[in-house]
């Protein structure tokens, strides 16, 4: 692994905020010169204002939040590279007005997004971890079976943002002979999915919803008490978004009260923090922000990193750029 | 053809007008008759169906609505003998769930034409004997084919992304503490070796495709109108995939298919679904070859002994469990009970059977 002092001075320096995990850490830093403010004893606003003020490059590992603050720190900053999809933590006005061009994890993820979406919902619906667990206990041979859960095949889904991932997530979903609807920002006419103007409507005809929006200003707490009550009570709810696109207080109250059948949750208001009413629910399956992560993509992401700041550094458009 | 003597028993018989009337050559198959309503007092007039175990309490209504049912386990008799003194009675047996139809049964049976099951697989029931006597068996047909095929796709999601293991994780607290939990492995491109491609496999194969893997199978027939590639040898077949699911029949040729070997095969990153049966699978060469990582991940929904599942495999996160479900939903249910219904009633008519199992 390249550690520090071997680095060439000649490599253009990198800033991140977080440590990253260990094979982006060692990757990069065979095309950087990185700068670690977690090695620092200086906190971040000093290390910034003592190391980095012409660094031109900036990656966002871990959700990292960038703040106007941030950017008062970085006056030669000229592009920052997120390995999210989401860009909820970054302000992108700010960095719009400052001229620095923001770029994403593209559509690097999106199979593998799509993918996790699928299995939640399958989970959630056939109680695969419910029965799972329920067997590890040795209920199976004490208390004999558990409650069975309900099909899936030909159910009506309904997809908030029909996007890189949403679209992935409808065309696994009809191979399950399941009837596609969406809300998106637009309609998009190129698709045979019908189109709901509003989320309500979308969640009265539908037995799932799938929410893989981008949070934005518009998109906060989407999902709320009025759609979960029109989702009604044989719903199903998955969220692999962000956390903020469901008010997460009405849906443990609609969850505790039957009021909607069960729900797959990847993401979550106050991540890491899970509230503890959903933690002892039989009919949901929660997980560790994880609808990204595989070992393949990470791979993939690294690349994409790469071409991006490599397009920056020649002046070239960015590979995955996103705007305000 | 059975020309049988009424016995003598506590049993009502059926009127003269129902008794089956020899056939001039012994092996052509049975005659059906149609039943005739002589009166049309409560429900003695239902056909008779003679059940080897009890009902499922969900169907209990539906079915005797339709039919009377003979229960051997109510007589003081035993059950060979109940059996024998209403031989001449019984013409359709209905066998709920795993119960055994063996030759022993149907031996005491010699006017049995047509036994309905409740299930996909017939293991449990003695095939040779019911070609070699003429009974012609049904099967659940196609009613569990789409759950089947919804669970195998999820079992899969769920090892190769470690859902349940995430889930776990998540509910024992450890997130805040020990950060995100490790990642999974990706699905998409994956080669996915399907063992017996009937209506349960070839349902598979359409759903994971969806999600770009590569279908390959293994089949005791070729089916050349899908443009999958088949392979005629298992180990074969596990050498080129990245994942083995297992939705073939349980049948003396498929016992143990999958063994050492094939998972040696498979190798150290490899996946075994399996939602057929526990004995298409060795299962302690499994749980050995999990326990050292001779291969990556199983999902299972059956086993060799069921209730027991081999404790080891309790401690592993890279293996999801359940007690054979693939094929419950409340939908499949509902479907599964019209289908016996109709079955039941196709045979009293002298109407071909809707789902009957072939040699």
């Amino acid at each position: 692994m390249v550690g520090d002092e071997t680095q060439s001075p000649d490599l253009q320096p990198l800033l991140l905020l977080r440590k990253p995990i260990a094979f982006l850490l060692s990757s990069l830093s065979t095309h950087f010169h990185l700068l670690k403010p977690w090695e620092s004893p200086l906190p971040l606003p000093a290390f910034l204002s003592t190391h980095a003020t012409t660094v031109q490059a900036l990656l966002i590992t871990g959700l990292a939040p960038v703040t106007a603050a941030i950017l008062d720190s970085l006056p030669s900053l000229g592009c920052i590279v997120t390995t999210s999809v989401g860009v909820d933590h970054i302000d992108l006005l700010e960095c719009a007005r400052r001229g620095v061009a923001v770029a994403n994890a593209g559509s690097v993820f999106s199979d593998d997004a799509a993918d996790y979406a699928v299995g939640l919902l399958i989970d959630v619906l056939r109680r695969i971890s419910a029965a799972d667990g329920y067997l590890r206990q040795g209920l199976w041979t004490l208390a004999g079976d558990y409650p069975l859960g309900s099909k899936l095949s030909g159910k009506r889904i309904g997809i908030i943002g029909l996007g890189s991932i949403g679209s992935r997530v409808a065309k696994r979903l009809q191979a399950f002979s399941c009837t596609i609807s969406y809300n998106s920002l637009t309609m998009k006419p190129s698709v045979p999915y019908k189109f709901y103007p509003n989320v309500c409507d979308l969640a009265s005809n539908s037995d799932a919803l799938i929410v893989c929006c981008a949070l934005t200003s518009k998109t906060h707490h989407i999902i709320n008490k009025d759609v979960l009550s029109a989702l009604g009570k044989q719903g199903i709810i998955i969220n692999i978004g962000r956390g903020a696109l469901v008010d997460e207080e009405d849906l443990i109250k609609c969850l505790m009260n039957a009021d909607i059948k069960g729900a797959g949750l990847d993401v979550f208001k106050n991540e890491p923090l899970v509230p503890k009413e959903l933690l002892s629910m039989n009919n949901v399956v929660l997980s560790s922000h994880s609808a990204v992560n595989t070992e393949e993509n990470i791979l993939d992401l690294y690349q994409l990193i790469i071409a991006n700041f490599e397009a920056f550094f020649a002046g070239r458009p960015l590979i995955s750029p996103v705007s305000a | 053809m059975r020309h049988h003597q009424p016995f003598l028993s506590n049993v009502p018989l059926l009127p003269s007008s129902l008794i089956l009337r020899p056939s001039p050559n012994p092996r052509s198959p049975p005659r059906r008759i149609t039943l005739a309503r002589a009166s049309m007092d409560g429900n003695s007039e239902l056909p008779l169906v003679l059940l080897v175990r009890p009902l499922f309490p969900a169907f209990e209504n539906s079915l005797r609505q339709h039919f009377r049912f003979l229960q051997p386990w109510e007589s003081p008799l035993p059950t060979h003998e109940f059996l024998s003194a209403n031989a001449s009675s019984i013409r359709a047996l209905l066998c709920s769930g795993p119960a055994p139809v063996d030759d022993a049964t149907l031996a005491c049976l010699p006017g049995l034409q047509c036994v309905v099951a409740t299930s996909a697989g017939v293991d449990h029931i003695d095939m040779d004997e019911c070609r070699r006597r003429g009974i012609q068996v049904t099967n659940a047909g196609d009613v569990f084919s789409d759950d089947a095929a919804d669970y195998a796709v999820g079992f899969l999601i769920d090892v190769l992304r470690r859902i349940s293991a995430s889930d776990r994780f998540v509910r024992s607290g450890l997130w805040p503490i020990r950060g995100d939990y490790p990642l999974g492995f990706k699905l998409g491109g994956k080669r996915v070796g399907i063992i017996g491609l009937g209506s349960i496999g070839s349902r598979v194969a359409k759903r994971l495709e969806a999600f770009g893997c590569t279908i390959l199978y293994h089949s005791r027939t070729t089916r050349p109108s899908l443009a999958y590639k088949y392979f005629s040898n298992v180990c074969d077949l596990a050498a080129e995939s990245d994942v083995l699911i297992v939705t073939c029949a349980l049948t003396r040729e498929t016992h143990h298919l999958i063994n050492k070997d094939v998972l040696l095969a498979l190798g150290k990153d490899g996946v075994v679904v399996n939602i057929g049966r526990g004995a298409l699978i060795d299962e302690k060469e499994l749980v050995k070859c999990l326990r050292e990582g001779v291969i990556g991940g199983a999902g299972l929904d059956v086993f060799e002994n069921e209730p027991n599942v081999p404790k080891e495999l309790f401690a592993m996160d890279n293996v999801v469990l359940s007690h054979h479900r693939a094929i419950f939903t409340p939908e499949s249910f509902s479907g599964l009970l019209q289908l016996v219904i109709d079955n039941l009633k196709a045979f009293f008519d002298g109407r071909p059977l809707l789902s009957p199992v072939s040699a």
